[in-house]
């Protein structure tokens, strides 16, 4: 008899559970949804006083109208983010790699002071030195380049210390067969260790490009011209601007979550490996 | 070719190649920043209005204006309201929805994957949706439709200065970006837990909330004292939902500033005050150094395990 309740109260909590996990889901998706909808509704829809859950019509012009909307550099800022995440995130992979791989494994005397000249800088928040950044860089002159928004961002201390940690634990059996092949350092790196390391790179490229992608302080700091716009920035500007033509602001909203949306559908292994790894290193 | 990797092994040869692994990240980390901030702390010493090669010493005159400042001041101050509205819960929502997803036996990975997928989202598009749908102040936003159906008067959520309507808007933003991060953290916590130690507390005949308080939570320590820590950090930086659901045609209102919104007015505004905003820098970097050292372990640094 005991056993029989226990069961039954299991089930109600199975039940509860659900609930609780449907309705969050829910909660959850809507923004999402609602993105969606207004950016394909027309503004009429969207004000009307009486708040509807699909719009009357699917408006796909919407989305050709935001591109042939000179007032929006939407396909330039679109091209410039891209640029900045794939050069970023490549950049990032090459340097901290190296780095990391240097620190994991190459002896040198100092190489302790090394590591903490550079763990020093993660008690920094990057954030916080967005003024002093600013001023170095507006003095090399590239405000409103693509320099200026690549290039400090090349530099992260975290990717290395991510790396590093990771090299100390790669199997050195590896190395050593290589090791004895005659492969020095650069070899076994390039063709024992980077192939060996798939995994653990995707995870660290997938969260760069991510962050590189949603960056908004340092590119609304250094980027004042239209020209050299991120599609955050563009955002930025015309939601805080007084007038909206809602229906484009909605289409280029959705437009700049798609390829982070679609990198979490097929890529969501990395990018939880990559979350896992940011923020408890083990 | 044997002879040459031999004399490549010498220990010259090894400072060589640590310096060509190593090197080009520690070049760009002195430029970008350690140069920035050792500039930013020569700054602060001096009366730099739109210059950033001053001649006008003001000694530690930028530091007691900025202490003296009102508005600074209440930046720290929205900081710790912020902070005390986001920090606990998001903890409390990303730690339930890790037990309720881990518990899940069918549609786990969906679950999953559905509180994961805002972290895709940038600050400026979840603001987009919070201001300009959901929380319209208008009549046909999406809460105060809700808020008709019971006959309660539309709310303009952001536009009212008096808290604490903003704050609902702000919070809920930063919890649906966050949440889903810190749930697959906690998740990962979970995972490590030995399935004997469930096993061992069955047999004990501990149910339910007994398991959790006794069992579950202890061993998380470490996934929650990190995920305290990294929320509070990102709340010290926050800025972009801020910034975005807030000011309006260039205009930021004077309440609801926390510290880098300050900043960012502050020295990259009209004045371009850079002696000033770089002592508030300084003072910032500070508090957060001291905030992240105090919790220990930072992250584990220094740690060589090898």
């Amino acid at each position: 008899m005991a056993v029989i309740q226990r069961s039954r109260a299991d089930k109600t909590g199975i039940v509860i559970r659900y609930v609780v996990l449907a309705v969050g889901a829910l909660l959850f998706l809507l923004p999402f949804y609602l993105l969606v909808r207004n950016g394909l509704a027309t503004e009429q829809d969207i004000t009307s006083p009486s708040w509807k859950l699909f719009p009357s019509s699917l408006q796909w012009s919407n989305i050709a109208e935001l591109f042939n909307n000179p007032a929006v550099p939407m396909l330039r800022s679109l091209i410039n983010s891209l640029v900045i995440a794939v050069v970023q995130t490549v950049g990032v992979l090459v340097i901290s790699g190296l780095a990391g791989y240097g620190l994991a494994r190459i002896p040198f005397r100092y190489a302790n002071a090394v590591f903490y000249f550079i763990v020093a800088t993660l008690l920094i928040p990057a954030a916080v030195t967005f003024v002093p950044s600013f001023v170095l860089v507006s003095s090399l002159g590239w405000v409103s380049t693509l320099r200026g928004l690549i290039i400090p961002g090349l530099f992260q201390a975290f990717a290395t210390f991510l790396f590093r940690q990771y090299f100390l634990n790669f199997p050195r059996e590896l190395e050593e067969a290589a090791a004895l092949d005659g492969t020095a350092y650069w070899g076994t790196f390039w063709r024992i260790v980077v192939p060996n390391s798939k995994g653990f790179i995707a995870a660290i490229a997938t969260i760069t490009f991510i962050g590189s992608w949603n960056a908004f302080l340092w590119p609304l700091v250094i980027a004042p011209d239209q020209s050299a716009w991120t599609v955050q920035i563009a955002l930025s500007t015309f939601l805080t601007a007084q007038t909206i033509d809602l229906p484009q602001l909605f289409i280029a909203a959705t437009i700049a979550i798609l390829p982070l949306v679609v990198m979490f559908v097929f890529l969501q292994r990395w990018i939880v490996a990559g979350v896992e790894r940011s923020g408890i290193s083990e | 070719m044997s002879t040459v990797t031999t004399r490549l092994r010498g220990r010259h040869d090894r400072n060589l190649w640590f310096l060509i692994f190593v090197g080009p990240f520690v070049l760009g980390l002195v430029v970008f920043v350690y140069i920035p901030i050792l500039w930013s702390i020569w700054l602060s010493f001096f009366d730099a209005h739109n210059t950033v090669t001053p001649a006008n010493f003001v000694g530690l005159g930028n530091y007691v204006d900025m202490l003296a400042d009102s508005a600074f001041r209440s930046s720290l101050i929205t900081f710790v309201v912020f902070a005390l509205f986001i920090v606990p819960t998001t903890f409390v929502a990303s730690l339930g929805l890790a037990l309720l997803v881990n518990r899940a036996r069918f549609a786990k990975t969906f679950f999953r994957s559905v509180f994961f997928l805002p972290t895709a989202c940038s600050y400026v598009v979840a603001s987009l949706i919070w201001k300009l749908s959901i929380f319209s102040g208008v009549r046909f936003g999406l809460m105060n439709t809700v808020l008709g159906w019971f006959g309660i008067e539309p709310i303009a959520w952001l536009s009212v200065t008096q808290p604490p309507w903003y704050w609902l808007v702000i919070v809920t933003a930063r919890m649906w970006l966050q949440a889903g991060f810190y749930m697959i953290l906690f998740l990962a916590g979970l995972q490590r837990i030995a399935p004997s130690l469930y096993e061992a507390a069955a047999i004990d005949g501990a149910t339910g909330w007994k398991v959790l308080r006794f069992l579950t939570l202890p061993q998380l320590r470490a996934t929650s004292t990190a995920v305290l820590l990294l929320l509070l950090i990102n709340a010290f930086q926050a800025f972009d939902e801020f910034y975005n659901l807030l000011s309006s045609s260039g205009q930021y209102p004077p309440y609801a500033r926390p510290p880098l919104v300050y900043l960012y007015y502050a020295a990259l505004g009209q004045g371009q005050d850079f002696g000033h905003g770089s002592a508030g820098a300084v003072i910032l970097t500070l508090l957060i150094a001291l905030v992240a050292l105090g919790q220990g372990r930072f992250l584990g640094l220094g740690r060589r395990e090898d």
